[in-house]
């Protein structure tokens, strides 16, 4: 992450902080935290307030919606954080009491932003499957949000590719091609196609848009003659230097300074965002990315993190130390969760439910979640219905994610006899659930379930994990404000991810393998605290074995022949668990398909239910027919 | 917290609107600041770049990249017509030789002897704005379009597809029918507005289109009929492109809901007057919903813009979300603590005195004030 003190306030001693208030600055909410040292020396979450963005008409000045959040915190918290205007004859702008002193105020103010769409950027590159998806893990582990990728072989012809590239107005683009030493003619084909539609900013109409050049270094001084006096190049190493190297982070770091000083300048309240803050703002995408890469290098673990939101859904996974990041675009829970229905289709949605339902019913509650984005679920039905969304979108987008994040392609490696019969031309996905340590999903669906057992059924059944697989939450969406304070005070982002943002749910025990519902699948030990429990499990059970947070339990699980837990079939495993407020769950329902569908659908998903005590004593009998719950006429 | 803040859908019989008019690349302002414009005047235009045609030369006339400078017949920057030869081979003393020629009237942009092709721009294709709504002109951005300020009635959708139109409104159903083939037979509903109903039907719609109405406002239609409207699936509530020769406007919502009765009502009072209609909706950041707008016939009256965003304690809301969807009241408290749902989440909420009477405990994301 780029130098803090370069663009805004003075340069601020992190060491001194003892207090910070961190924002997110969403598409529809702002998100405010305020962070506080303790007694004993350690930080702490101590409020939470948020305010609807104002990035929009009639306000069209973000830092309204920043004020509005930090007087939301300083209403709970109790202390006072903000000024009224033409107090003490400061400026309107320095609203926010800093420093900390006996009677308010806090000594630092963060952000990241999403607002207004985010980073919206165009990748390229010459062959698809090689410097465009390069070009592609730039862009998206700088955060954000790629609305097309063109390669020389995406097989539009020159001019839609020219008429798309004016259609879609991005923020920026990044372009590579080519090995170092390679091809040429093609990388300067691409940027003919970018001359030719000479594509302009979505903001901001008197500044030239950004095109950061990362190919070929060869042709560099060429592809900058030919896009001169249409776009802004700015070069930059090449992300593919060779076939067999893949280097991402100078154009990262490029696209991220250029995110700041160019595209976020130009959007509404932004200079004056950037004016407030003491460090710089970062795309929310990026911030997230930037913790989970940090809990993956420190816990030495591979981590699969999820953050589910209204529009989109981002997935992150480090896996043998690679990290990797997609955007589903038009998977989300509000502004895209009639896509969800649209993509998964009715019957994957209907399978979590545990109620009949009518398509028409469905497709209408849906609909109207869509074109009021902001409503909550009031009632039992329509928090399941969301639920079962929340699933297939999480479905969706681990889907999209390990088709992303593959090794890379191009390398020439050795095929067995089995690889020529396959006739298989796609590389080995880097994610492997059954490789997997820890699952971290974020994103109001998750964090805000009104039983922790909810988010962790929804991890579960959407990402299928296999194997031993810890499952955590983010406790109130606070990742994007910890991303952005590890920057700075990478001591205060760990204490107040351990204790305040990471609930840490539980262990799932799933062995991989398929047989007839009611056969024997598992026979489990647990040795915990001086207690031993043992029973066995059929298949097609979820069981929860409560083991509180802070303790430990030694788990011996030994799967009948047709089932894997890692060490192959038939095969026992033993292993040391740590405790989470749901505890351990043990899903025989079989892997990589489990028993969802056919007869006896609905009991199963209610005793489920009833196993993990997910819903509300007695919501079946409240629930005999959702339709009694629909939507009355009215006048 | 005494208020907060929170959306909500415009229902008014007079307000000011206005109205921005962009071109989508610059080009030339027709207008002035202070000129009266009809709905139909055109305020801007310009020309979007035409279609380019990236010709393989170096492939077509069999030569090496870097040849193909020398073949040039026209330079970078020369207007050609179709058929014109833009590079052409010497052949064999004269003979064999290999010609390339414009595929259509435009400019040659680039010549490359890196990639061996040549870069053809079909002429601009002109795009003109019109002024949408009868009014004033209020503020000019040169090159780059307009507002128009008029006075009237504004009616806020929730849902609409379809781009600008104009007609008269003609109330066509009660708000709580169901809206069929049936409503749509006579002639005289060519280039109508039609209002009216709880439920559209994909047989409605069809024979609206037929009988010639440009748009309908109906308060629901169920929304698997969507994507029978439109031809494909909408997936995020991004529309307004549609060509479907009507706009379709709906007020409430999916399923069958009775249009509200204050819009039904208003809709209703300005039967026979000229309305300018656009069922472009954006449910994204930057929120675009379907309109419908009636100016005044008379202008006189000055009138300051009204529209609140904040939910206080008095406050007119519609609960948005089942239970109690649909109806109306006044908010009479804002707690500052959450409450808990019978979803069991925890939410902050605001108090509401239903019209009925009841008393109801609602998220404060569940109402929309509803403005009046």
């Amino acid at each position: 992450m780029s130098d803090p003190s370069s663009i805004g306030r003075p340069a601020l001693d992190w060491s001194r902080v003892r207090s910070v208030l961190a924002t997110d600055c969403g598409s529809t909410t702002t998100k405010a935290i305020l962070i506080e040292r303790q007694p004993d020396g350690t930080f702490c979450l101590t409020a939470r307030g948020e305010a609807p963005t104002t990035v929009e008409a009639p306000f069209e000045d973000v830092t309204h919606g920043v004020r509005n959040a930090a007087l939301e915190v300083q209403e709970l918290c109790g202390r006072r954080l903000v000024r009224e205007e033409g107090e003490d004859g400061c400026a309107p702008q320095d609203w926010l009491l800093r420093p900390q002193t006996a009677e308010g105020g806090v000594d630092a103010y963060i952000s990241t932003s999403s607002a207004g769409g985010g980073l919206q950027m165009v990748a390229m590159g010459v062959v698809s499957s090689m410097s465009t998806d390069s070009a592609l893990r730039a862009a998206l582990g700088a955060g954000a949000v790629v609305m097309d990728a063109f390669s020389i072989d995406d097989g539009r012809p020159p001019h839609q590719k020219i008429e798309r590239i004016r259609q879609l107005r991005p923020d920026m683009v990044v372009m590579a091609g080519g090995v170092d030493g390679g091809t040429q003619r093609h990388v300067l084909q691409l940027a003919e196609i970018v001359s030719a539609a000479s594509p302009k900013p979505r903001l901001g109409s008197s500044y030239s848009l950004p095109v950061v050049y990362a190919g070929n270094q060869d042709c560099r001084t060429e592809v900058e003659r030919i896009l001169a006096d249409k776009v802004t190049v700015i070069s930059e190493r090449n992300v593919r230097p060779t076939l067999e190297e893949e280097d991402l982070l100078p154009a990262r770091e490029r696209i991220h300074d250029l995110f700041l000083e160019h595209v976020m300048r130009q959007a509404p309240g932004y200079p004056q965002l950037i004016e407030l803050a003491d460090a710089q703002i970062v795309p929310t995408p990026g911030a997230v990315g930037h913790l989970i890469r940090s809990v993956a290098e420190e816990r030495k673990q591979n981590v699969l993190g999820v953050d589910i939101g209204g529009a989109t859904t981002d997935v992150f996974s480090v896996f043998g130390g690679r990290f990797n990041r997609t955007v589903s675009a038009n998977l989300g829970m509000s502004y895209s969760v009639n896509n969800v229905l649209v993509e998964a289709g009715f019957e994957n949605v209907v399978r979590w439910l545990p109620f009949d339902c009518e398509q028409v019913e469905l497709r209408n509650r849906v609909g109207n979640k869509m074109i009021r984005p902001t409503t909550v679920p009031v009632d039992l039905v329509d928090l399941q219905i969301e639920q079962a969304i929340a699933r297939e979108a999480l479905r969706l987008a681990l889907k999209q994610h390990k088709e992303f994040a593959v090794e890379l392609r191009g390398i020439q490696t050795d095929r067995t006899i089995s690889d020529a019969f396959r006739q298989s031309h796609r590389s080995r996905s880097l994610i492997r659930m059954n490789d997997l340590d820890l699952v971290i999903g974020s994103g109001g669906v998750l964090s805000h379930a009104p039983r922790r057992v909810q988010a962790m059924r929804i991890l579960i059944d959407a990402f299928l994990p296999q194997g031993f697989t810890e499952i955590a939450v983010d406790s109130i969406f606070m990742m994007p404000h910890l991303g952005a304070l590890a920057a700075h005070h990478p001591e205060a982002a760990a204490q107040v991810f351990e204790r305040d943002c990471l609930v840490r749910l539980g262990t799932c025990i799933a062995p991989v393998g398929r047989a007839r519902i009611g056969a024997p699948c598992l026979r489990v030990l647990i040795e915990a605290e001086r207690r031993t429990h043992s029973f066995e499990c059929a298949v097609g059970e979820l069981r929860v074995v409560a083991l509180p947070l802070g303790e430990f339990a030694t788990v011996q699980v030994t799967p009948t022949r047709r089932f894997d837990l890692g060490n192959g079939f038939g095969t026992s495993v033993q292993k040391k668990v740590g405790g989470g407020v749901v505890g351990m769950v043990f899903d025989t329902r079989g892997r990589p398909k489990p028993w969802l569908n056919g007869s006896g659908r609905l009991e199963r998903l209610r005793q489920w239910s009833r196993a993990c005590e997910e819903y509300p004593e007695g919501h079946e009998d409240a629930i005999q027919n959702p339709q009694d719950a629909g939507m009355p006429l009215y006048g | 917290m005494a208020s907060a803040y929170t959306p909500g859908l415009r229902v008014t019989a007079e307000a000011q609107i206005v109205r921005e008019r962009r071109l989508p690349l610059q080009g030339e302002v027709l207008v002035s600041e202070g000129d009266r414009v009809a709905a139909d005047s055109i305020v801007a235009r310009t020309a979007l770049p035409g279609r380019v045609f990236a010709l393989n030369a170096a492939g077509k006339l069999n030569i090496v990249e870097s040849d193909l400078p020398s073949m040039m017949q026209v330079t970078q920057g020369a207007k050609v017509t179709e058929g014109d030869v833009l590079a052409e081979t010497p052949g064999i003393l004269g003979l064999f030789r290999s010609r390339l020629v414009a595929p259509v009237d435009g400019t040659v942009e680039s010549i490359s002897a890196a990639t061996g092709r040549v870069m053809v721009q079909a002429s601009p294709l002109p795009v003109e704005v019109q002024a949408y709504v009868d009014g004033e002109v209020v503020e000019v951005w040169p090159s780059e379009g307009c507002v128009v300020r008029t006075q009237g009635a504004l009616c806020q959708g929730i849902f609409g597809v379809g781009g600008e139109t104009r007609g008269r409104i003609l109330v066509v159903a009660g708000r709580g029918e169901v809206v069929t083939e049936r409503h749509f037979g006579s002639e005289s509903m060519q280039g109508a507005v039609a209002v009216g109903g709880a439920l559209l039907t994909f047989e409605g719609f069809q024979a609206a289109r037929q009988a010639g109405v440009r748009a309908i406002v109906a308060g629901a239609l169920d929304y698997q009929d969507i994507a029978r409207v439109v031809g494909r699936q909408v997936g995020v509530a991004v529309t307004g492109g549609e060509r479907l020769g009507i706009t379709l406007v709906l007020t409430e919502g999916f399923g069958r809901i009775e249009m509200a009765r204050r819009t039904f009502k208003l809709l209703e009072s300005l039967e026979g007057d000229v309305a300018a209609v656009n069922g472009a909706t954006q449910i994204r950041a930057g929120v675009v919903r379907p309109e419908i707008i009636v100016p005044s016939r008379s202008s006189s009256v000055e009138l300051q813009t009204t529209h609140h965003s904040r939910l206080d304690v008095g406050s007119r809301v519609r609960v948005i979300r089942t239970p109690n969807f649909g109806k109306l009241g006044h908010v009479t408290e804002l707690p500052v603590q959450s409450r808990r749902m019978p979803s069991e989440s925890s939410v902050r909420v605001c108090v509401v005195q239903l019209d009925s009477g009841d008393s109801v405990t609602v998220p404060r994301a569940n109402v929309e004030l509803f403005g009046e």
